[in-house]
């Protein structure tokens, strides 16, 4: 349907049988991995680099800057760490669960170029405790990756050694953000740490450590084997590639689609979407999540993309899209995604703990002003200016935007 | 009442099937979580109950304080005895648009007039199921476009299984 559009990550979707290596092997497994390994690690590093990778967690950074930083960041450290972050929890995201469920091969490879490029001895995968198919498939691939010897001591028969270990989250959102996610994986609470140090200084064990989300590594053994050139003739200036977008709401076509960065909301929505239900109007979205920020219908034709998003102060986030329409109620949507964060709030920090439930009872149970409204808005800036971590910054995301876009909506719910 | 009554039969899950557990798992705290999983899900009553949460500190070497610190802190820990079917419903944006919440509410009233202790109802933030929303999961199997004529035949299905 969408055949016009360049695959990367799921060029094997269907192809391959997830739960046999051999399938993964014969079309063309491990190649980039063994070519990685002729190379030199700063060349692997360069490569990345030169490619325009961006990090396809949420924060978009480069995945090149990220690899270098955690290699020079202590060069006489002898042990160095990867970490996959597969705890998916964004509401209105399941693209990382689509990759482990169909190709938890890539997933791998992505990781031991990764792990060589970085010179790390060890990988941990995280992956959130409900996702047990995601956890069957992808423990499978471990141990089928060790029997063919792609993981273990002295791979491939040069003096590269690494394992990666299966880890399971428990139902705590919070544990998708790094520094939180670490934590969780030594074993403790998810209480997330004071960045900087980050974690390519000071990670897993206060050891340099190199943490991606799941679909960024999909994309690394593409890189390596057809070069940073392809990779970056896809996408925008800033934004290169492409990225799964998780389509949901009151729309024809629902489900993940790969799409190369720069295509607009429109054609997401109306040509691979194949427009709304009958009945159902569209007007506008929640682009990233709850963490995420609303769009309304003025906003159909700009390019999905970092850069071109941030112009607007919206985000792109995961990739989610959650489509609104006519008949969506925003005032209970709203309560809906503070009540989330209020859930999910660790209670570390004051005012994240404290402001999720005032900004809650506000919305839930008052009379909705003009008035009402700005005092929400002041409290969530605050919020995002005294919390440690995204979880107390993000709810100014929905609530700004909401209030932006759809205030005239809002107030009138609030009569 | 049903509470009181499980409790009572404290050697449901006995101490030696929980050390048998947790020998599969090396001592490093790291490990913890996995190793509480593993526990829980072998509890019929999928939970962790107190000798589990000592032999957990045991092999760990911590304090029961400090196992007891993450299991609460996980939402898919209980040390409270629940059920042989644990249901998740997603409360999440995409579902909660779609109505979860009056499946919510009509699944706990049917599970609250079955007194078997077979379900509990929990809600779930995103299962990642969105694209078929609602949904939810049943212990390890999961459930999409829930109608209430849906969830009356999962529900059936269950109690005749666990007949």
């Amino acid at each position: 349907m969408n055949s016009k559009y360049p695959k990367v990550v799921l060029k094997n979707f269907g192809i391959i049988d997830p739960f046999s290596i051999d399938s993964y092997i014969q079309n063309g497994g491990f190649e980039a991995f063994k070519k990685a390994l002729k190379l030199n690690r700063i060349d692997v590093i360069d490569e990345i680099k030169k490619s325009g990778l961006r990090g396809r967690g949420g924060a978009g950074f480069f995945t090149g800057l990220k690899q270098n930083y955690t290699i020079s960041s202590c060069e006489e450290c002898t042990e160095r760490f990867v970490i996959c972050n597969a705890d998916e929890g964004e509401p209105g995201t399941f693209k990382d669960k689509l990759i482990m469920e169909n190709d938890p091969f890539v997933i791998i490879e992505g990781i031991l170029i990764s792990a060589y490029a970085i010179d790390a001895t060890k990988g941990f995968i995280y992956i959130r405790g409900e996702y047990d198919k995601s956890i069957q498939v992808i423990q499978n691939a471990i141990d089928q990756a060790y029997e063919k010897g792609f993981l273990g001591k002295k791979i491939l028969n040069t003096n590269f050694s690494f394992d990666i270990e299966l880890f399971l989250g428990a139902g705590s959102y919070l544990c998708g953000e790094e520094l939180t996610l670490i934590e969780s994986l030594e074993g403790k609470r998810g209480y997330p740490r004071i960045k900087p140090p980050f974690p390519a200084e000071k990670g897993l064990w206060n050891k340099p450590t190199l943490i991606n989300n799941v679909e960024t590594f999909s994309n690394i053994p593409y890189i390596i084997q057809n070069g940073s050139e392809w990779f970056s003739s896809i996408g925008t200036s800033e934004s290169k590639g492409t990225k799964l977008f998780c389509l949901s709401g009151n729309i024809k076509n629902t489900g993940v689609y790969e799409l190369p960065f720069g295509i607009s909301l429109r054609e997401i929505v109306y040509d691979i979407g194949g427009g709304m239900l009958p009945g159902y109007e569209f007007k506008g979205a929640i682009l990233g999540g709850a963490a995420g920020t609303f769009v309304n219908d003025n906003f159909i034709d700009v390019p999905m993309a970092f850069e071109t998003l941030k112009s607007i102060g919206a985000t792109l986030g995961s990739g989610a899209i959650i489509v609104i329409d006519q008949k969506t109620n925003l005032l209970k949507l709203l309560i809906n995604i503070i009540e989330f964060f209020k859930h999910e709030s660790c209670g570390k920090c004051v005012p994240c703990r404290i402001g999720t439930t005032l900004i809650y009872n506000k919305l839930k149970y008052n009379k909705l002003t003009e008035n009402e409204f700005n005092w929400i808005l002041e409290q969530s800036e605050y919020m995002a200016r005294t919390s440690l971590c995204p979880l107390g910054q993000s709810p100014i995301l929905p609530v700004k935007s909401a209030i932006k876009y759809f205030k005239k909506k809002l107030l009138a719910y609030g009569k | 009442m049903i509470l009181k009554k499980l409790i009572n039969m404290k050697d449901i899950m006995n101490v030696e099937e929980i050390k048998n557990i947790l020998k599969k798992f090396k001592t490093e705290r790291s490990y913890i979580l996995n190793a509480l999983h593993a526990i829980q899900n072998a509890n019929p009553y999928k939970y962790l109950s107190e000798e589990a949460l000592i032999e957990v500190a045991k092999h760990f070497n911590l304090t029961k304080a400090q196992v007891f610190g993450v299991v609460t802190y996980y939402s898919m820990f209980s040390y409270k005895p629940r059920a042989k079917y644990i249901i998740r419903v997603c409360k999440s944006p995409v579902c909660y648009m779609k109505n979860s919440m009056n499946l919510i509410n009509y699944l706990q009233e049917l599970v609250s007039k079955d007194n078997s202790n077979t379900f509990i109802v929990e809600n779930s933030e995103c299962l990642g199921l969105c694209n078929k929303a609602p949904a939810m999961m049943i212990n390890e199997e999961i459930y999409t476009d829930l109608t209430v004529e849906k969830v009356n035949q999962i529900i059936e299905f269950y109690k005749s299984k666990s007949l």
